[in-house]
């Protein structure tokens, strides 16, 4: 059904390398070996290791998702997804953990992303307190097995502190967090339909508000129930949360460890729990794909479309509103406690200022980003975000500050070289746009320039002065630059300090360049594209008149 | 009867919408509703299909009471409908619109069955398309149900809301202003589509419309409604000769005693009725 609605004309009318499954085949498996061998062969004391790694890791977590939409058959795509999830990101990940756990980052942010599109994306109600049913899930693992002084403590067998009670047919300890995890999605589905049902009538701007309210209710409320009785430690959080019991890797991720030759400073028994966490994550988000795919291609997916599109129309052709909706918000809360109890594992620590209203922003942006509505999009969406937030700005800070710890000079060719590059980019964007608006038909800014007949001397005139005038300008910027010594870097401007603010301009350029996001959904795009077509003929009629 | 309706009234605020509206419909019939532009026509159907409740009267569907029901479950019971102003869902695909339309006599929609998936729910997709295409054929747009709906005319538009609309099962549909924007030739193909509707698939139509060629061709039973209240009912016929349906639509001065005046009116009457 989703093929079928693409517009043929859309589809690029060559390609026939890509869609050659042999080529794209080879093209993946050296794709991966390559950053593989990189990643493998970095040096963590190596000046420019930040830098290496910000370019090579990236490309690596991003390889199942290529995998995944790659022209392949089936077999080869779970050939490829199996080796790349189940060997490859885990090898890098025992050479070094931090990316093991980034991949773990991502991961959660992924089931978020996934969750929070059916709520936004499938059914259209937006939901500004997303993070609210993560904190369900993470609170309910914690206070059930955090040491800190909660009424949960006393007598608590899951509590290692409390000491561990054994029953003869089950160990508790293994069996606890598979069951935390299906109470989770139970108890935040519970949460997703009390929110549901006081905002069922309400749509857009006023359910936003509401739901961002809801969101805040949570969080103050787990910041405050430390009295009268003591459930959730109040402000300073869960402490020594216990994550499940990973005892049974231990020796084989010793002999690989052996076999491999890595030499780690991180303890084995903290790696397994992280390899442990690693693919349960993995296994997560796999089930939750399967899940919103098949709820996508369904009578409840398309009542969901039917209700984004025309409430009044939906329910008068039969679609029971009120279920659909609650089945939502059910479905998406469902997701994010699930998670939520992974994520408390993870952090051993859970307080309520994980819970902010930035981190629902921060899952909505991920799904706006990737394509709303469609689950590859966003499951890049996710990953894109993610790495950004955790790994590419961290890291350009950590080489700003590793230069300067070697009074690094920066000299004055590199400069040009690496500003020059975008500012072509520019160069071309703010001619096309200069350009356009004198209603130039088509402009190559290499190797020439052409205009579209009819245009006048002068005008030709003036827009070649613009560029004149650009091309003296780059000329003597260019030109002006020196050598700069990188501990004159101010610390205010390190590029984690302004996260936010190159987030915000990574959305502003994408609303302009790509609205319906980086892997737009078919009809999430025609829903955008709507508007700009009504505009174009609006305007052949006057031109025609 | 398949529809009863007694007493039928809603108010908004000082204003009364419907009054007392009486409204018998029998089965496998082709009725009409007509009345100038904001005699409560399309109120009406909202307080059928249960998009509005009333604040007094009985609706009688079928032999049971349709007040208090929700719009899913009136379609549930049967009754179906179209809109004055299209509304399909545009982004959706032709096949998609129609099979939204079969949402309240599915049987595979619960979260269980999607989640899990047997081979039996493939098959009653498949089942499900197949029908939905059916319709399509029927209603004349074989063929045509991967175009995106917002991508057809409109004449082809309103096709596809009947074909929804048809797609719930219905005993009793219900169209509002169906040939509304179509030319003569359009509204021609659109009536003998009506007919073919009760003759073929059983389903008794209810129409409101503007367009008196239409009424007065397929109806067997009309109703006038002005001001909220029935104003007239019966054969076409009869409502064309009905002096109070004639002042409705033309004013008092129209229906006037004056002999000579009448006859002069005569033809502006046939014209308008």
């Amino acid at each position: 059904m989703t093929t079928s609605i693409l517009p043929k004309s859309k589809q690029s009318p060559d390609q026939s390398l890509w869609k050659n499954p042999v080529a794209v085949g080879i093209f993946l498996v050296v794709y991966v070996v390559v950053f593989t061998f990189i990643l493998l062969n970095l040096d963590r004391r190596n000046t420019w290791f930040p830098l290496h790694t910000t370019l090579a890791f990236p490309p690596l977590a991003l390889a199942p998702m290529l995998i995944f939409n790659a022209p392949l058959p089936r077999w080869a795509k779970a050939i490829g997804l199996l080796l790349v999830l189940g060997f490859v990101l885990p090898l890098i990940g025992i050479r070094d953990t931090t990316y093991l756990e980034l991949l773990i980052q991502i991961s959660i942010f992924s089931a978020l992303a996934l969750g929070l599109n059916i709520v936004v994306g499938f059914a259209g109600l937006l939901d500004l307190g997303y993070v609210a049913f993560f904190a369900v899930g993470a609170y309910i693992w914690a206070m059930f097995t955090s040491s800190a002084d909660t009424i949960f403590k006393t007598g608590n067998m899951l509590v290692p502190a409390s000491g561990l009670i054994t029953l003869p047919w089950i160990n508790l300890q293994i069996a606890a967090f598979p069951l935390f995890i299906i109470f989770a999605i139970v108890l935040a589905a519970g949460f997703g339909i009390v929110l549901g049902l006081p905002v069922l009538r309400l749509r857009g701007d006023y359910l936003a508000i509401v739901t961002l309210g809801f969101g805040e209710v949570i969080r103050v409320l787990v910041n405050n129930l430390d009295k009268p009785v003591n459930l959730t430690n109040g402000a300073q959080g869960l402490h020594d949360v216990s994550a499940p019991s990973s005892a049974f890797l231990l020796s084989p991720l010793r002999s690989v460890i052996d076999v491999l030759g890595f030499k780690s400073a991180v303890m084995p028994d903290s790696m397994a729990q992280q390899i442990l966490l690693y693919f349960i994550a993995i296994v997560i988000v796999g089930i939750i794909i399967v899940l919103a795919n098949r709820l996508d291609n369904s009578p409840i997916g398309r009542a969901w479309t039917a209700i984004r599109e025309d409430e009044v129309a939906a329910i008068a052709m039969g679609v029971p509103l009120v279920r659909m909706k609650l089945l939502a918000f059910a479905m998406g809360a469902a997701c994010a406690g699930a998670v939520g109890v992974l994520y408390g594992a993870k952090q051993t620590f859970v307080s309520p200022e994980s819970f902010q209203l930035t981190q629902s922003i921060n899952i909505l942006a991920m799904v706006i980003v990737g394509g709303l509505g469609g689950i590859r999009g966003v499951l890049l969406g996710a990953t894109v975000v993610t790495l950004l937030n955790l790994q590419v700005l961290s890291n350009f800070a950590l080489q700003i500050n590793s230069l300067r710890n070697i009074d690094y000079v920066a000299s004055a060719n590199s400069i040009r070289v690496i500003i020059t590059v975008p500012f072509i980019l520019l160069t071309y964007w703010a001619l096309r746009l200069v350009l356009n608006k004198d209603q130039v038909d088509r402009i190559d800014v290499f190797p020439y320039v052409r205009f579209r007949q009819g245009i006048k001397p002068l005008q030709q005139a003036i827009i070649i002065g613009r560029v004149v005038i650009l091309i003296i300008a780059w000329v003597m910027i260019i030109a002006s630059i020196q050598d700069f010594p990188i501990k004159n870097w101010p610390s205010q401007l390190t590029p984690d300090k302004y996260q936010r603010f190159v987030f915000g301009i990574l959305l502003i350029v994408m609303m302009i360049f790509r609205p319906a996001g980086l892997l737009p959904e078919p009809r999430r795009k025609m829903e955008l594209d709507k508007t700009e077509a009504e505009s174009v003929e609006l305007k052949e009629v006057e031109d025609a008149a | 009867m398949l529809l009863d309706v007694q007493g039928l009234t809603k108010r908004f605020g000082g204003l009364v919408a419907v009054n007392n509206v009486e409204i018998q419909i029998p089965e496998r019939s082709i009725s009409a509703i007509i009345g100038p532009n904001g005699a409560g026509k399309t109120t009406l159907f909202n307080l059928l299909t249960g998009i509005y409740s009333p604040d007094s009267g009985s609706i009688t569907f079928d032999g049971k009471s349709l007040i208090g029901l929700r719009p899913d479950q009136v379609n549930a019971r049967g009754m179906t409908r179209t809109f004055q102003s299209i509304r399909l869902f545009h982004n959706m695909s032709v096949l998609e619109n129609v099979m939204v339309g079969m949402h309240s006599r599915l049987r595979h929609v619960s979260l269980l069955q999607t989640l899990i998936r047997l081979p039996s729910f493939s098959r009653r997709e498949r089942d499900v398309q197949a029908q939905a295409s059916e319709l399509l054929r029927f209603v004349g747009l074989g063929g045509q149900g991967d175009e995106i709906s917002r991508n057809l005319p409109y004449g082809d538009q309103r096709r596809v809301e009947l074909a929804r609309a048809l797609a719930g099962d219905p005993k009793l549909i219900l169209l509002d202003e169906p040939t509304a924007g179509m030319n003569p030739n359009e509204s021609e193909d659109a009536k003998d589509l009506f007919r073919r509707v009760r003759d073929e698939l059983g389903v008794t139509v209810v129409l409101i419309e503007h367009d008196m060629k239409v009424v007065m061709g397929i109806s067997e039973y009309i109703t006038v409604l002005d001001y909220g209240q029935k104003i007239a009912e019966g054969a076409p016929a009869d409502i064309r000769a009905n002096p109070r349906v004639v002042e409705a639509y033309l004013g008092r001065r129209a229906a006037g005693t004056d002999y000579g005046e009448k006859a002069k009116n005569a033809e502006a009457v046939e014209g308008a009725v």
